[in-house]
C-alpha cells in the first residue's frame, strides 16, 4: 500500500505545531498502524531528520502508552488501542491525518505525545483501597459476589490511555473517572472509603483543566475496553450520595 | 565502550561464591528464621533513609508502596509516562499461590518441589521455598487491594491450571491478570505518592550507577521530556526493572523495555546470575513480515482446554478443517501422555521447534502449529469458551484476522522471559553493597526455567514481602549519612553518561539503531534461542564484537541531547544490548549441559530430551565484568539440593 500521512509536528510544549504530509510506500495490510509509523520513521531517521514521537509500548493493547486521533478519530476506525489498529483498515491511496489527543487537561509534549499526568493524581486522590501490606485478612474471609466481582472487573479494564477525554468534545474525564470509582465502590473490600473516594477523584478531577461531561457519549464509542456510558451514571448516583451523607454527617 | 575491536576470547575462574545471608535449619523455617535475625530500623529513623527504587513494575511497584508506608523516603522512577504502565500490566494467564482452595492436594511444599523441578534443578531451595511460602499471603493481599479475581458463583476464588503442575492453584482475572495485579500495586503506590511519602519521576531513565566507596549510593539519571541528565543520592537502590528479553528484538517483551539498568550496574561491579537462561514461550503469535516490531503472546492458559497438532505428513498445505482426524498428529498428547498439552514451556517450545524443523510446520513459512479449540467448544460451549478466554480470541482475530472460533490460532515460540538476571543473595542484595535487585532483573527463583503464573508470583514476593523485610537489615547496619555530591566517582559516573550520550549523536553514520537491533535479535535467536550448540555461539561470539564496532561507527541519531528524543533512548538501550549479547552467549557456550530453556544440541537424552550434568553444572554462575571485550571472570556459586532430589524431568 501507498499512503500519504498529515501529521502534527511539534517540537516541544510550547512551540507552534503544523500538520506536515509524509508519503510512505510498501506498507503491508498486516502491519500495525505503529508499525507503519516504523517504517516513516526509519526513512526519516536514515534521511537525518527527526523522526515522529509518539507514546507506545506494550503493542499489545493493555499498558495504555499509545493514543492518537486519526483521521479525527481517536485510535481510528476501529474500536480498539491505536497499537492493535491494523492497515488491512485502510486502502492503498488514502490520506491518514495523525493527531495528538487534544485536550486542555493534556498538553502536547512533542508531536503525538502529550501529558496525562492528570490521570495519576485522579487515581492519587482515592482512586484505591487502603490496605497496607501485611494487613490482609485471608482472601476467603469475604465473599465477593459473582455479578460484583464481575462489575468491578469490567470497570479495572481501563487502561487509562485517554481516548475518552479525547473523543469528548468537552475535554471531560468522567468515563476514566468512574471506571475506577466502580471497580473500587461494588467490592466490599472498597466499602469504607466508599465516599472519600468518589469525593476525592472528582474533587481532584475538577481540579484538572478537563472539561464537564454533557453526556454525548463520544467517551463510550471511543473506549477501546469497552466501558460503558453507564458507568458516568453510576458514579453521579456514587457522587450524590456521597455528597448528602457527607452534608447529614 | 566504542569500538573496542576485541573478542571474548575466553573467561577465567575466580573464587567460588557463597550466599552468606542464607540461613540454615528445615527448610520451613529458614525465612521466619531470616526475619527474626535481621536488624530493624526503628520507626522514628526511617525516614531519615532514602531508598531509589527504579521500575514500577509489580516488584518495583509494590516495593515502592510498601516502603513509604513503612516510613522510609522513597525516590521512585520509570521510563513509562506513568507508572501503571510497566510491562507486569501485559502478563496475561495469572498467578500461582499454594491456598489448596480446590482440595486438590496442593501445600506450600508442592508450590515448592514443582518450582525445583520445573526450573530444572537450577535454583536455591531456600529461595523457592520462600516464595512458596509467601504466595498465599500475595492473595490475600490482592483481594484486600480489591484487585478484581475471577470469581465462582459462591462468591469464592476460581483457580485453574498451568503448564507443568498437575493441580488447580492459578489465580486469575481474565487474560489480564498482570494488569489487575499491577494497578492494586500502582493504586497502593499512588497512594504513597499522593501523600508526599514516594517521590515520582515518569518519563526518566537510569542511565548508570552511583557507588561511592564500595556501596551503592545513587543513580545518574536522564529526564526524557528535557534531556537533562540528573543524580540522585540515596542510602540504597534497588533495580526493578525486568528482564532482558529485547536483546533478542523481537520478543513479548514492551518494545522500550531494556537491560540498561542492570547492565550499566553490572558494569559497576553487580555480578551477573546465569545470563543464558533465557524463556521460549511456546503459544505466541508467528510473525507475519519483516515489518513485524514486536511478539504478542497467547496465554499459556489456553493450553488447558486448546489442543495442539501439526499435519501427520511433512508439506501438508490443506486448510486445517480439511484435514481429518487420523492425518493429525497431537505430539505433545502422544508424546507426554501424563502432562500432554500442559507440560512446561521449555518442552513445549522445543517440540515446536522440532516438528517445524520436520517440515510439518503451518502457516507463512512453515513456523507455526495449531492451537485448537474444536474440541473445547464442543464440551463447553462458546459461551463458556468466551468467559474464560474471550479477551485472547479477540486479540487473536484482531491481529490475524482469522476466527479462532472456527479456525484454530497458529502459534510459534518466541521470547519471553529471563530467568537469569543480577546476581543476589538471599536477602535480594547484589554483589555491590547497597544494591538489591528484585522481579525478573534478579535471578533468583526460577532456575532454568520458570513455570507459568510464577513471575507475577515472585514479583510481588520480591516487592511486597521480601525486600521490605531485608532491606532494613542493611539500613539498620549502614546509618545514614549523606553522600558526597562532588565525590570524585559522582562525577565520573556523570561523565560518563553524557560522553556515550554525546558519541551517540556525533557518531554521524548511515544506519538506524534499529537496524542493528535486527542483525542483533536475528543472530541471537539463530544461534542463542531454543537450541544452542558450540559452533553457533562460537559464530555469534565472533559476529557481535563486529555489530557492536559497526554499530558505533554507523549508528545514525538524529536530534539533540537535551531534548525529547526517542531514537536517541532506543540508540542508548542497543548499545547496551550489544554488549549483554556477548556475555548471553560466553554463558550459553560455558555450559554444556541441557538444563531447562538452555538446550545444548550435544547434550541430550537417547530420547532427545535436554540432559543434564549435575556433576559438572549443578551452580550458578555468576560472571564479574572486566571490561567490554575482555574475559569476564567466572564465580560458581554450588548448588545443594536436600529435598528435592534432582532427578531427569520426566513429564510423560
Amino acid at each position: 500500500m501507498n499512503l500519504t500521512l498529515r501529521i502534527w509536528r511539534q517540537a516541544d510544549a510550547s512551540a507552534d505545531g503544523e500538520m506536515r504530509t509524509y508519503q510512505v510506500s510498501g506498507i503491508s495490510p498486516d502491519m500495525s498502524f505503529l508499525e507503519m509509523l516504523d517504517t516513516l520513521n526509519e526513512t526519516l531517521t536514515e534521511r537525518g531528520e527527526e523522526p515522529v514521537a509518539f507514546d507506545h509500548d506494550c503493542r499489545e493493547g493493555i499498558c495504555g502508552a499509545c493514543g492518537m486521533v486519526i483521521n479525527g478519530r481517536a485510535h481510528g476506525p476501529e474500536r480498539t488501542t491505536t497499537c492493535q489498529l491494523h492497515m488491512r483498515h485502510f486502502s492503498d491511496g488514502d490520506t491518514i491525518d495523525v493527531e495528538p489527543w487534544r485536550a486542555a487537561a493534556f498538553p502536547v509534549v512533542r508531536d503525538l505525545v502529550v501529558d496525562r499526568g492528570a490521570f495519576d493524581r485522579v487515581i492519587g486522590a482515592g482512586g484505591y483501597i487502603t490496605a497496607p501490606t501485611g494487613s490482609a485478612p485471608e482472601a476467603h474471609a469475604t465473599a465477593v459476589p459473582k455479578p460484583a466481582a464481575d462489575t468491578a472487573f469490567s470497570h479495572a479494564e481501563c487502561i487509562g490511555c485517554g481516548a475518552c477525554v479525547a473523543a469528548c468534545p468537552n475535554g471531560s474525564a468522567m468515563l476514566f473517572t468512574s471506571a475506577k470509582v466502580n471497580h473500587l465502590n461494588v467490592l466490599p473490600q472498597g466499602a469504607p472509603e466508599r465516599e472519600s473516594r468518589v469525593l476525592g477523584m472528582v474533587e481532584q478531577m475538577d481540579a484538572e483543566s478537563f472539561g464537564g461531561c454533557t453526556l454525548t457519549g463520544e467517551c463510550a464509542t471511543a473506549c477501546p475496553k469497552g466501558i460503558p456510558l453507564s458507568s458516568i451514571a453510576a458514579m453521579n448516583r456514587e457522587y450524590l450520595r456521597a455528597a448528602t451523607r457527607k452534608r447529614g454527617a | 565502550m566504542a569500538a573496542s575491536g576485541k573478542q571474548y576470547s575466553d573467561y577465567t575462574t575466580g573464587d567460588p561464591l557463597a550466599d552468606t545471608k542464607a540461613p540454615g535449619g528445615p527448610v520451613e523455617q529458614r525465612w521466619s528464621r531470616r526475619r527474626f535475625e535481621a536488624k530493624l530500623v526503628n520507626p522514628a529513623n526511617r525516614r531519615k533513609h532514602t531508598v531509589i527504587v527504579v521500575g514500577t513494575g509489580l516488584a518495583g511497584g509494590s516495593a515502592g508502596a510498601t516502603l513509604a508506608e513503612a516510613g522510609y523516603r522513597v525516590v521512585q522512577f520509570c521510563y513509562q509516562d506513568s507508572p501503571r504502565r510497566a510491562h507486569s500490566v501485559a502478563a496475561q494467564g495469572g498467578i500461582n499461590a499454594a491456598k489448596n482452595y480446590r482440595n486438590d492436594g496442593d501445600s506450600v511444599h508442592r508450590l515448592f518441589y514443582d518450582t525445583v523441578k520445573g526450573g530444572d534443578f537450577r535454583s536455591r531451595e531456600s529461595n523457592v521455598h520462600r516464595l512458596a511460602e509467601i504466595s498465599t499471603q500475595i492473595i490475600d493481599q490482592c483481594v484486600a487491594q480489591g484487585v478484581p479475581f475471577a470469581r465462582e458463583y459462591g462468591g469464592l476464588l476460581d483457580t485453574r491450571s498451568f503448564g507443568g503442575v498437575q493441580v488447580s492453584r492459578t489465580f486469575y482475572a481474565r487474560g489480564q491478570t498482570g494488569q489487575q495485579l499491577l494497578l492494586g500495586a500502582y493504586q497502593a503506590l499512588s497512594r504513597q505518592i499522593a501523600a508526599g511519602r514516594v517521590e515520582m519521576h515518569p518519563r526518566t531513565e537510569m542511565l548508570d550507577l552511583v557507588v561511592i566507596d564500595g556501596r551503592a549510593r545513587g543513580i545518574v539519571a536522564r529526564d526524557l521530556l528535557t534531556g537533562r541528565i540528573d543524580t540522585y543520592f540515596a542510602d540504597a537502590v534497588v533495580l526493578a526493572t525486568g528482564g532482558y528479553g529485547n536483546v533478542f528484538h523481537l520478543s513479548t517483551n514492551a518494545k522500550n523495555s531494556n537491560a540498561t539498568a542492570v547492565w550499566r550496574a553490572h558494569r559497576r561491579g553487580a555480578w551477573f546470575g546465569n545470563p543464558c537462561f533465557t524463556q521460549i514461550h511456546p503459544t505466541c503469535i508467528p510473525r507475519s513480515g519483516d515489518h513485524q516490531s514486536k511478539l504478542t503472546l497467547m496465554s499459556e492458559s489456553l493450553r488447558n482446554d486448546g489442543r495442539i497438532w501439526v499435519p501427520k505428513a511433512p508439506g501438508d498445505d490443506r486448510a486445517p478443517q480439511d484435514i481429518p482426524e487420523e492425518e493429525r498428529d497431537y505430539y505433545l498428547e502422544r508424546l507426554y501422555p501424563s502432562f500432554g498439552n500442559l507440560v512446561p514451556r521449555d518442552i513445549a517450545s522445543r517440540a515446536a521447534k522440532n516438528v517445524c524443523d520436520e517440515g510439518r510446520g503451518v502457516g507463512p513459512g512453515g513456523q507455526g502449529v495449531y492451537l485448537d479449540f474444536a474440541d473445547a467448544l464442543t464440551r463447553m460451549g462458546r459461551a463458556a469458551v468466551e468467559e474464560k478466554y474471550g479477551n485472547l480470541f479477540e486479540m487473536y482475530a484482531r491481529i490475524t484476522a482469522e476466527d479462532p472460533y472456527t479456525r484454530p490460532m497458529r502459534i510459534y515460540p518466541a521470547i519471553h522471559y529471563t530467568m537469569g538476571g543480577l546476581w543476589v543473595d538471599y536477602d535480594l542484595m547484589t554483589t555491590v553493597p547497597g544494591l538489591f535487585a528484585i522481579g525478573e532483573a534478579n535471578f533468583s527463583d526460577h532456575g532454568a526455567n520458570r513455570l507459568g503464573a510464577s513471575a507475577l508470583m515472585q514479583g510481588l514476593a520480591d516487592g511486597y514481602f521480601v525486600l521490605p523485610a531485608t532491606l532494613g537489615d542493611y539500613l539498620a547496619r549502614h546509618p545514614h549519612q549523606e553522600a558526597d555530591p562532588d565525590h570524585p566517582a559522582v562525577h565520573e559516573a556523570v561523565s560518563a553518561v553524557t560522553g556515550r550520550l554525546e558519541a551517540l549523536l556525533s557518531a554521524d553514520g548511515d544506519r538506524t539503531a534499529e537496524s542493528f537491533h535486527r542483525d542483533l535479535g536475528q543472530l541471537m535467536w539463530d544461534e542463542c534461542g531454543m537450541s544452542r550448540t558450540e559452533e553457533g555461539l562460537r559464530k555469534a561470539l565472533e559476529r557481535i564484537p563486529e555489530l557492536r564496532a559497526e554499530f558505533w561507527r554507523r549508528v545514525r541519531v538524529p536530534g539533540r541531547g537535551r531534548a525529547f528524543n526517542q531514537a536517541l533512548e532506543k540508540a542508548h538501550r542497543i548499545a547496551d544490548h550489544l554488549e549483554l549479547a556477548e556475555l548471553m552467549c560466553l554463558d550459553a557456550l560455558h555450559r554444556t549441559e541441557s538444563c531447562g530453556g538452555h538446550f545444548r544440541a550435544e547434550s541430550r537424552t537417547p530420547d532427545g530430551e535436554a540432559a543434564r550434568k549435575d556433576d559438572e553444572f549443578a551452580y550458578v554462575a555468576a560472571w564479574e565484568f572486566t571490561g567490554v571485550g575482555e574475559p569476564p571472570v567466572l564465580h560458581k556459586e554450588a548448588l545443594h539440593f536436600e529435598y528435592v532430589h534432582p532427578t531427569q524431568r520426566s513429564y510423560t
